[in-house]
């Protein structure tokens, strides 16, 4: 029962939110309404029993991603100009619409299977075993990972130099 | 909860992400609303992980990869934004169009 109130009450304001993002002109209150976001998408992984990946999330996205783009926002001094609609509003609002249905449509008619068994709790140890198993395990991709994140680290700050 | 509940709060996530990014002109606007399509991917993720195969976690661990790309995707994302601002003063993706002509 009270997993069922607090999926419903992190959806709904992770979707208000959402949409509060979209819509307010203010770009400041737009970003700490992602801010929010973010904090109940980690609500809800923690309603599915995800306790790492809510840390996680709440750590980099509420902590690092909302910091940097709160930062890019004062930086780059548009906040008198707002976030404008660019002329294609109505398309981008048609075809979202349509996405939106087929995917409801989608998750409603298909029929998913039931959960046997329940799910193990923490996560933690068991997620680093799915990672780093030899076998089974994505060692290589998480290697790939960290060489993406240096090279996206070197290729910022290249950017953002002082010729 | 079923994995309904959760794939349709996935989709709706993803779809307001969608729009904003197609249909805002700020690039910093745009660039968090692909944050909020990634945040959709995310939860459909963690849900199938957790009604399909509740003991395996693969889909909490493809999740953990979309972060690390997302926070990839910022950093560079952001580091364009800023050498836009700096050479146009603007960081508004209609008047970026000089590759056009």
């Amino acid at each position: 029962m009270g997993l069922i109130i607090a999926f419903w009450i992190f959806a709904v304001v992770s979707v208000l939110a959402a949409l509060g993002v979209v819509f307010l002109r203010n770009v400041f209150r737009a970003a700490l309404l992602l801010m929010l976001c973010f904090f109940s998408v980690a609500g809800v992984f923690a309603t599915l029993g995800a306790d790492f990946l809510a840390a996680v999330q709440v750590l980099i996205y509420v902590g690092a991603v909302g910091a940097l783009i709160l930062m890019a926002i004062l930086l780059t001094r548009e906040l008198h100009r707002g976030s404008p609609f660019s002329r294609w509003g109505i398309p981008a609002a048609v075809l979202a619409a349509a996405l939106l249905g087929v995917l409801i449509w989608a998750a409603v008619g298909t029929p998913w299977p039931s959960p046997q068994l329940p799910p193990p709790q923490p996560t933690t140890a068991q997620l680093a075993e799915r990672i780093f198993d030899l076998d089974t395990g994505f060692v290589l991709p998480f290697e790939i990972a960290s060489l993406l994140l240096l090279a996206a680290i070197i290729g910022a700050i290249a950017l953002v130099r002082e010729k | 909860m079923s994995l309904e509940h959760y794939l349709i709060l996935s989709g709706i996530l993803f779809s307001i992400g969608l729009y904003g990014a197609l249909a805002k002109s700020n690039a910093v606007v745009v660039l968090m609303c692909v944050e909020l399509m990634l945040q959709g991917v995310n939860v459909a993720l963690v849900a199938f992980s957790r009604y399909v195969v509740p003991q395996l976690l693969t889909g909490q661990v493809f999740a953990l990869f979309v972060m690390t790309v997302a926070a990839a995707e910022v950093a560079v994302g952001l580091a364009i934004i800023f050498s836009l601002y700096r050479a146009r003063e603007t960081v508004n993706v209609g008047e970026a169009d000089s590759m056009r002509d």
